[in-house]
């Protein structure tokens, strides 16, 4: 079963962190990818770019409108995602518990739904 | 006559569907945890395969007899069922694609049945449903509480606790929440969340927090019941504790309210109406909990002994409580800690002693009525009329149950009198 691990963490504390800092959480990344890729449960994931980039699309009445920024303003900020593969929710919570950025926001785990060819 | 053989003919079948009906309770949990295994955690597939297994019973059992193994029959029959079920559903064809091809018993063949009722206890208490889910799932599925009844002791309505439950199974189903004992690591943890379970379970039953009774009996009951299923199952001496500790609070049920259903304190409590029955087993369950080294429960279990070891109020080993408290609170540092083990040392030490460490609690406490009664008690000790008639006044503002208000309000009009 599939489920989307998705990285909340305030744009703010990243912004403000040192160089030194910023690196080490890299490290710490590219370390979990590797882990979960030997493991075999990586099936994707990504870092997103600061939510000042968002763009939000709605489409009323037929009629496309185009806002500035995400969708909700929060206090902690959709910042990457992975997409594992995991035999059960305890599998996936405990690989979103070993993502460096779960140490300073938080990870929701989603369940991806099936859908039919 | 003949209407006479009827009549015997049909009381005969009123009671063979009574032993029956005895049968369904007592192995209703057992059964649905084995089938629950069988749909691969779908438990509402589960409970409809269990509930015609018990049609099939009721229209089987009194022509046929009932089976040497009831249990085996009806989570053989279950089994069956479910497994229709499946086939019959076309978005599940995956599913049945992975079983293995089906050697089912003959429903009359005995039929050796796992314990699954484990898995089912850490499942419905698994962190990733919310408490509130984790009570009302323990309930319906361990307890065979009928929704109806769940919703009755939560004061919400049946349509509501329906609507939850639905929720909570299919986050089970869909989420994949596992069917199974937690690895080593985890269970520790997961086993406290299931104590927790338990005792909030006890503790709405005990001292409801809202409505006009202030004791439901029948909460209390099915958690001493679930607590033993824990203590049984887990083999964790901690549970022996949480059930010594629901036992002791249990057997002064009788003595806490009075005939008006107002509530009566510890101290003024008549002793003989304790539960003496079930204050020896939970005696008898203190240094089994104790053993293993003293959790949360079996040190509120040992302070609960001592009450109920104590012939008389005056009789009450408060020094001894108040150490308690000192470890409980290592255990538990919470206010409402801090609050009791301020009263025990009141009791030990003085009203002055335990009036100094409330007030140091004001600042996590000004809202619950507990700390302005335990306050104003103590003033009312220390001769400070009109203070304690304030914390009365607070503390009335703040209550929920309708027999705490009767109680607090008797108290004020007591205090009145003596100011004049």
């Amino acid at each position: 079963m599939q489920y989307l691990l998705l990285i909340y963490v305030a744009e703010k504390a990243w912004a403000t962190m040192s160089d030194d800092e910023r690196n080490a959480l890299y490290k710490d990344y590219r370390a979990f990818t590797s882990q979960i890729q030997d493991s075999g449960h990586w099936v994707g994931g990504n870092p997103l770019q600061p939510t000042h980039t968002a763009t939000t699309v709605r489409v009323r009445d037929g009629k496309a409108s185009t806002t500035d920024g995400p969708f909700a303003e929060t206090r902690e900020q959709l910042g990457g995602y992975y997409l594992v593969e995991a035999k059960d929710l305890d599998e996936a919570t405990r690989l979103a518990a070993r993502i460096p950025g779960a140490r300073m926001g938080s990870i929701e785990v989603r369940p991806v739904m099936k859908v039919g060819p | 006559m003949a209407t006479n053989l009827r009549n015997i003919v049909r009381i005969a079948s009123v009671d063979r569907a009574a032993g029956i009906a005895t049968v369904f309770r007592r192995e209703r949990a057992r059964v649905l945890a084995t089938t629950i295994r069988a749909t691969h955690g779908d438990f509402e597939l589960a409970e409809e395969a269990v509930q015609d297994a018990f049609a099939a019973a009721l229209a089987r059992w009194p022509t046929e007899g009932t089976p040497d193994e009831p249990r085996g029959w009806l989570v053989a029959v279950a089994r069956h069922k479910a497994i229709d079920a499946i086939r019959r559903r076309v978005k599940l064809r995956e599913l049945v694609a992975d079983e293995p091809a089906l050697e089912l018993a003959a429903p009359d063949e005995p039929v050796a049945v796992a314990d699954d009722r484990l898995r089912l206890i850490y499942t419905c208490c698994h962190p990733a449903l919310a408490i509130e889910s984790q009570i009302a799932l323990t309930l319906r599925t361990l307890g065979g509480l009928t929704t109806e009844e769940i919703a009755r002791a939560f004061l919400t309505s049946p349509a509501a606790m329906a609507q939850r439950l639905v929720r909570a199974k299919s986050k089970i189903r869909d989420a994949r929440i596992p069917y199974e004992v937690p690895e080593a690591a985890e269970l520790p943890e997961r086993t406290d969340a299931a104590m927790a379970v338990v005792y909030l379970i006890f503790n709405e039953g005990y001292a409801a927090t809202s409505g006009d009774a202030w004791v439901r009996r029948d909460l209390c009951q099915e958690a001493i019941r679930l607590g033993r299923l824990v203590a049984e199952l887990t083999v964790v001496p901690e549970a022996h504790g949480l059930v010594a500790l629901m036992l002791l609070h249990d057997s002064r049920r009788d003595a806490r309210t009075d005939g008006h259903g107002d509530v009566v304190l510890l101290e003024d409590q008549d002793r003989t109406r304790w539960d003496r029955a079930q204050i020896d087993e939970a005696l008898a369950l203190v240094p089994v909990a104790l053993r293993g080294g003293a959790g949360r429960y079996g040190v509120q279990a040992a302070i609960a002994a001592l009450h109920a070891s104590a012939p008389r109020a005056a009789d009450t080993d408060w020094p001894q409580i108040a150490a308690l408290f000192d470890e409980l609170l290592r255990h538990q540092p919470s206010p409402i800690v801090a609050l009791n083990r301020a009263v025990a040392i009141a009791m030990a030490r003085g009203p002055e002693a335990g009036l100094a460490l409330l007030d140091e609690l004001a600042g996590a406490l000004a809202d619950y009525h507990l700390w302005h009664a335990a306050r104003a008690d103590l003033l009312r000790r220390l001769g400070r009329q009109r203070d304690a008639e304030a914390a009365y006044r607070a503390a009335l503002a703040r209550v929920g149950s309708a027999p705490e208000r009767r109680f607090l309000e008797r108290r004020l009009a007591q205090l009145a009198q003596l100011i004049g």
